[in-house]
């Protein structure tokens, strides 16, 4: 798994590629961490070069869409989410959980 | 029916992750088909190094596969803790955010991505068989 953080001024991208698995979760939920330790709480993930999700990392995915929800000062949303990813997330029942974005320029365009 | 073995450890999940992709390549199954089986495999292992070890590190992860002309059939083995498979429940979408809850979801995926799930525990070993059939939804 790799990430690539950039700081917008009003939101962060992080690009996630390859393997988000029960050895690589941990280092996104520490990324994830990072940034809203920080007091960031709008954060778009880049799902576009994203090949597997297990259910360690649609956790983490959940974990902090709930911790940038509260009091309403951010949220998560994610962008160009390819298909074997959308149906995990949807046999999840994750989908209403997070808006979807067909690329990067329209999710941080959201915010 | 060659048999792969890997320490039981979250780094092994890649590289029985490529097993599978040879498997379902090997199978003839779709994108989709193929990342549910994937995903079945990944979670299975996961629950072994958890539940059944406690932890990594301590004990192997058996992985073999066949090909039959209609079915794939992956079988992982373990010398862990004897796994009692629990009630299978579908993940509860009409809550509010904050009262999701994320367990249960790796049983969950294994149960809805593989057409057949069995389990057996013989001379000390966790014994999971994995089927997936061509022709059925996703291949």
């Amino acid at each position: 798994m790799e990430l690539n953080h950039t700081e917008f001024k009003r939101c962060d991208v992080v690009k996630v590629s390859g393997r988000v698995d029960s050895a690589t979760a941990p280092r996104l939920a520490e990324k994830l961490s990072e940034i809203m330790d920080a007091g960031r709480y709008r954060i778009v993930l880049d799902l576009q070069d994203l090949d597997f999700i297990s259910s360690a990392g649609l956790r983490v995915l959940i974990g902090a869409q709930k911790n940038c929800k509260r009091y309403n000062r951010g949220e998560v949303v994610l962008a160009n989410v390819q298909p074997n990813i959308l149906s995990a997330l949807d046999l999840a029942g994750f989908t209403p959980f997070f808006k979807i974005f067909e690329d990067t320029v329209s999710a941080v365009g959201n915010f | 029916m060659p048999t792969f073995v890997f320490p039981g450890k979250y780094e092994s999940l890649a590289k029985i992750a490529e097993l599978v992709q040879i498997a379902t390549r090997e199978f003839g199954l779709d994108s989709c088909a193929a990342y549910g089986v994937e995903t079945a495999v990944d979670e299975a292992c996961s629950n072994i190094i958890e539940h059944a070890y406690g932890g990594e590190n301590r004990g192997e992860i058996e992985f073999s596969y066949e090909i039959t002309s209609n079915s794939l059939i992956i079988t992982l083995r373990d010398q862990g803790k004897k796994f009692k498979p629990k009630k299978i429940e579908k993940p509860k979408t009409n809550v509010p955010l904050k009262n999701r809850s994320d367990h249960g979801l790796g049983l969950y995926f294994i149960h809805q991505w593989m057409d057949e799930v069995h389990y057996d525990h013989r001379e000390g070993y966790n014994i999971l068989t994995l089927i997936k059939h061509k022709g059925t939804m996703n291949t």
